[in-house]
């Protein structure tokens, strides 16, 4: 039997209730604020009103994996609280006081990964090697709705904070955890990165040029969406919390959920007894679902400037080859997709040799004009500083770090319209919100916090 | 046990671009009904098939990415198939769309035409470049969102006379489904405090733009550009290949390399087990490494000996790969501690026993065909709640009848309206 919800659905509410205004969150808000969707997107929205504003999250990710969960979250206005490790300056987290870095200036507050992966969140030290420092954490667990963290398997209970002690101290909370292999099974012990997640679960292997090794992926994909992940999971169970009381624990492995971005060529293989470990795979800049042709990367004027280009069907071609205009193009055998992909190598070394002739930009919005799929294989400067989509979308907005100052980092690639994201702070320094927490929230003494400190609990 | 999102009843318009999204809703719990033109939605025709024969409900492709929902055929260019879209959204908790930007407003079936009949709606739209922005006019695939948005400049060889390469499997279109799915879990749960519903662009382009790591905070931080390099992280200056050729010619990949002492220490007395510590050029370097309890990885930046005890570390592992057959290297280095990792085929990580004990794979069963095929299953494993178990895809308009019924359309409406082509 689901709990009832002890704060905001006294009456038992059921799923698809519907709103009455006593449950509001925050019920006198008296301040609006200016949300930053940035430049062009500004909005207005209600600050009593964010969509996550009433939430709080008792936070040990790190990483990427973990971290751009909560990172989501508190964009939407949820009070994340990250907690580290004081006695290694919280550098479980590779990416604290790691490059890059703004300026000259180092040091383990001032790194720009940390800084960008952690927008937006409090920041407190708590050494749970201490008993006193468990005893703070169960006083900041009975206050949050959830508990996040990506550790191995298993560490997290071994400091005293498996979910059934999560849920001695707080009944209905949400409890995810988030590694490689899962909480249970042969792995579990083992232990990942990004890289490793995506090479046993065939997203490197997937990835590449044919007969060659594989290109895999040049950044950690799964570290992102490992995070997507864990934001879901965390959602979804507030989301069922919110209409039943009822907490849980979510056990998150990105190895799996890596392994469902694979489905077509995982059914081809379960249906079709096709593996994708086959002559001429990978071969990822073409398309095998669905086929087209031409569909690939191909040069442009200069070294390394590359133009992508998709012909989904034969009006696209059509349309491809009256702009090429040159005799080749207008070849029979290249009127179907079938004569296409029958001639797939020499169709794709004539139109390296027309794209070889112009600027991608040019190449690329030659074709757009004309209703095909192109764009130039954007770099970081041109898709951050010169993109007119990303900056109408206020993509890059500027978060204010307490010693780096004002730096910009990622933002959302959404816009909600009555309850949109706002970034404006950067990530926590070590201990940063140790008196906000501690005392504003958990009622601990100024005298108390300093002697807890001196004795290396926070 | 059912989903979390279970009792929550969703629209969703076919289209590849947010296909992957809807599912994730069903198997969160929710009931979506797919929305496909009379004429069956343009994936069924994609590639792979059943058999490799094309037919109707025969797209591997569509079966995966349409797994949990119901099928209704409804021509919303017909003004009765907008009515019964209207009253189906009447009561919807949320929609699911990636039409071309202006199109449902063309049809009267927008936000904005909606929000006065069902103020609740959560209506999500995944669209290349977002609804109003100053590309949104741009055609797009996988392929383009993801070459303009970052990942392809990223991913390829150390040689850039070859092309950069897109990662397999429409992972810009996944990207974009999950970031649609995280943002309408949010506006559901601002819902259960607002009461009202509201409308949520997802622009697929910038949807990649942050999905690329080091890419873009390189950049956004310190103004330098990544460069791609096979295999592991593009990066401003060259760093070492991280793929290794096992014993067996399969692939394995050292990740992040030894980097405590323990770990340098663990690294040679492998070496040593296996006999070839005698032929690892930086032996002493390892052995230095692992007496020497003040190394701090966190300086490998600025301090040379501490980056050549790191190369040695990653040589050794190097060695040792070489050495052994694929799986017993991963196996073997992961119960040591090294944190590496199999380049495996996707049907090979199948059938690896670790997910197979997990259950991972599920049988979905398929009415028409009267068998069973193995599926990917659940991604997120809730303690409470259930990830749930996927029916096959509907066949095209296999639920239009029944759907219609709850809307009181009985059998001779519903004849006439397939004679009219409506449904």
């Amino acid at each position: 039997m689901p709990l009832p919800h002890p704060r905001r659905f006294p009456h038992g509410l059921g799923k698809g209730s519907c709103y009455t205004p006593e449950f509001r969150a925050s019920p006198s808000p008296t301040e609006w604020e200016r949300g930053s969707g940035g430049e062009g997107r500004t909005r207005l929205r209600y600050a009593g009103l964010s969509a996550l504003g009433h939430l709080r999250i008792c936070d040990f990710t790190g990483q990427l994996a973990g971290a751009g969960a909560t990172r989501f979250l508190a964009a939407f206005g949820a009070q994340i609280i990250r907690v580290e490790d004081p006695t290694n300056q919280g550098r479980w987290d590779i990416l604290r006081g790691s490059p890059p870095f703004k300026d000259e200036r180092r040091g383990i507050n001032l790194g720009g990964a940390f800084n960008n992966h952690n927008a937006g969140k409090l920041g407190v030290t708590l050494n749970l090697r201490t008993e006193e420092g468990r005893a703070l954490l169960r006083r900041l667990v009975a206050v949050s709705d959830a508990v996040t963290e990506n550790f191995a398997a298993g560490v997290f209970a071994r400091l005293g904070f498996g979910y059934e002690a999560l849920r001695a101290i707080r009944p209905d909370i949400v409890y995810v955890s988030n590694c490689g292999f899962g909480q249970d099974g042969p792995y579990r012990s083992f232990k990942t990165w990004g890289p490793s997640v995506q090479a046993v679960s065939g997203l490197t292997f997937s990835s590449g040029l044919p007969g060659r090794e594989p290109a895999g992926w040049g950044y950690s994909y799964m570290d992102h969406t490992g995070a997507y992940y864990m934001a879901i999971a965390l959602l979804a169970a507030l989301y069922h919390r919110d209409l039943t009381g009822e907490g849980q624990w979510v056990d998150l492995a990105t190895t799996e959920a890596a392994l469902t971005l694979a489905g077509p060529a995982l059914l081809d293989y379960t249906v079709n007894q096709r593996p994708l470990r086959r002559e001429g795979m990978p071969s990822s800049n073409r398309s095998q679902h669905p086929r087209m042709a031409p569909h690939g990367i191909f040069p442009g004027l200069h070294a390394d400037t590359w133009v992508a280009i998709a012909c989904r069907d034969d009006t696209d071609w059509h349309a491809a080859a009256a702009t090429i205009d040159e005799a080749w193009a207008r070849d029979e055998r290249f009127a179907t997709l079938a004569g296409r992909l029958s001639s797939e190598d020499e169709l794709e070394g004539r139109l390296s040799g027309w794209t070889r002739a112009s600027r991608p930009a040019e190449t690329a919005a030659t074709l757009q004009a004309a209703g095909v799929p192109a764009a130039e294989v954007a770099t970081p400067l041109q898709r951050i500083d010169e993109d007119p989509d990303t900056n109408a979308w206020g993509l890059w907005p500027v978060a204010t770090h307490t010693e780096m100052g004002d730096v910009r980092v990622d933002g959302l690639p959404v816009h909600l319209s009555e309850s949109d994201w706002s970034i404006t702070r950067g990530a926590p320094c070590l201990g940063e919100h140790n008196a906000q927490v501690y005392g504003e929230l958990l009622g601990v003494s100024s005298a108390e916090q300093a002697r807890l400190h001196e004795a290396g609990v926070i | 046990m059912s989903g979390p999102l279970s009792g929550l009843r969703g629209l969703e318009l076919a289209s590849e671009r947010s296909a992957f999204a809807g599912k994730l809703l069903t198997g969160l719990g929710a009931e979506v009904v797919l929305v496909e033109p009379p004429a069956g939605d343009r994936t069924r025709t994609y590639e792979p098939f059943l058999a490799d024969e094309q037919g109707p409900g025969r797209s591997l492709y569509f079966w995966h990415y349409n797994t949990g929902k119901q099928g209704l055929t409804l021509d919303l260019d017909t003004e009765r198939g907008r009515e019964i879209f209207r009253q189906l959204a009447s009561t919807a908790d949320f929609l699911l769309e990636s039409e071309p930007p202006g199109r449902l407003a063309a049809l009267g079936l927008d936000y904005a035409d909606l929000q006065p009949l069902n103020g609740r709606l959560v209506m999500i739209s995944v669209t290349p470049f977002g609804r109003t922005g100053p590309r949104a006019g741009e055609a797009a695939t996988d392929l383009t969102i993801l070459a303009a948005g970052g990942p392809a400049w990223m991913c390829g060889y150390d040689d850039h006379s070859l092309p950069p390469v897109r990662g397999g499997g429409n992972q810009g279109y996944q990207t974009a489904s999950h970031f649609a799915v995280m943002s309408a879990l949010v506006a559901l749960l601002h819902r259960n405090r607002s009461g009202a519903g509201q409308h949520v662009d997802v622009n697929m382009h910038a949807a990649a733009n942050v999905t690329t790591e080091a890419g873009s905070y390189t950049w956004l931080v310190s103004q330098e550009i990544v460069q791609r390099q096979a295999g592991r992280h593009a990066a401003t200056s060259p760093t070492m290949p991280t793929t290794v050729r096992c014993a067996d010619g399969r692939l394995v990949n050292t990740t992040v390399p030894p980097r405590t002492p323990a770990q340098f220490r663990v690294a040679y007395e492998w070496l040593e087990s296996l006999g070839v510590a005698g032929q690892f050029e930086s032996a002493g370097v390892l052995r230095n490494a692992f007496a020497d309890e003040s190394m701090n990885v966190f300086l490998a930046g600025e301090d040379p000996h501490i980056r050549t005890k790191m190369v040695a570390g990653r040589r050794a592992l190097e060695l040792i790969a070489s050495r052994l057959p694929a799986y017993e290297f991963f196996t073997g280095a992961q119960e040591r501690g090294f944190q590496v990792a199999i380049v495996y085929a996707p049907e090979e990580a199948f059938e690896d026993p670790h997910f197979q004990a997990r259950g991972f794979p599920v049988d979905v069963y398929h009415a028409d065909l009267g068998r069973s095929f193995r599926y990917p299953g659940a991604p997120i494993r809730f303690g409470a709640t259930a990830w749930e178990h996927p029916s096959a895809a509907p066949l095209p308009g296999e639920h239009t009848a029944e759907l219609l019924a709850r809307l009181g359309v009985g059998e001779a409406e519903l004849r006439q309206l397939r004679a009219e082509g409506v449904v």
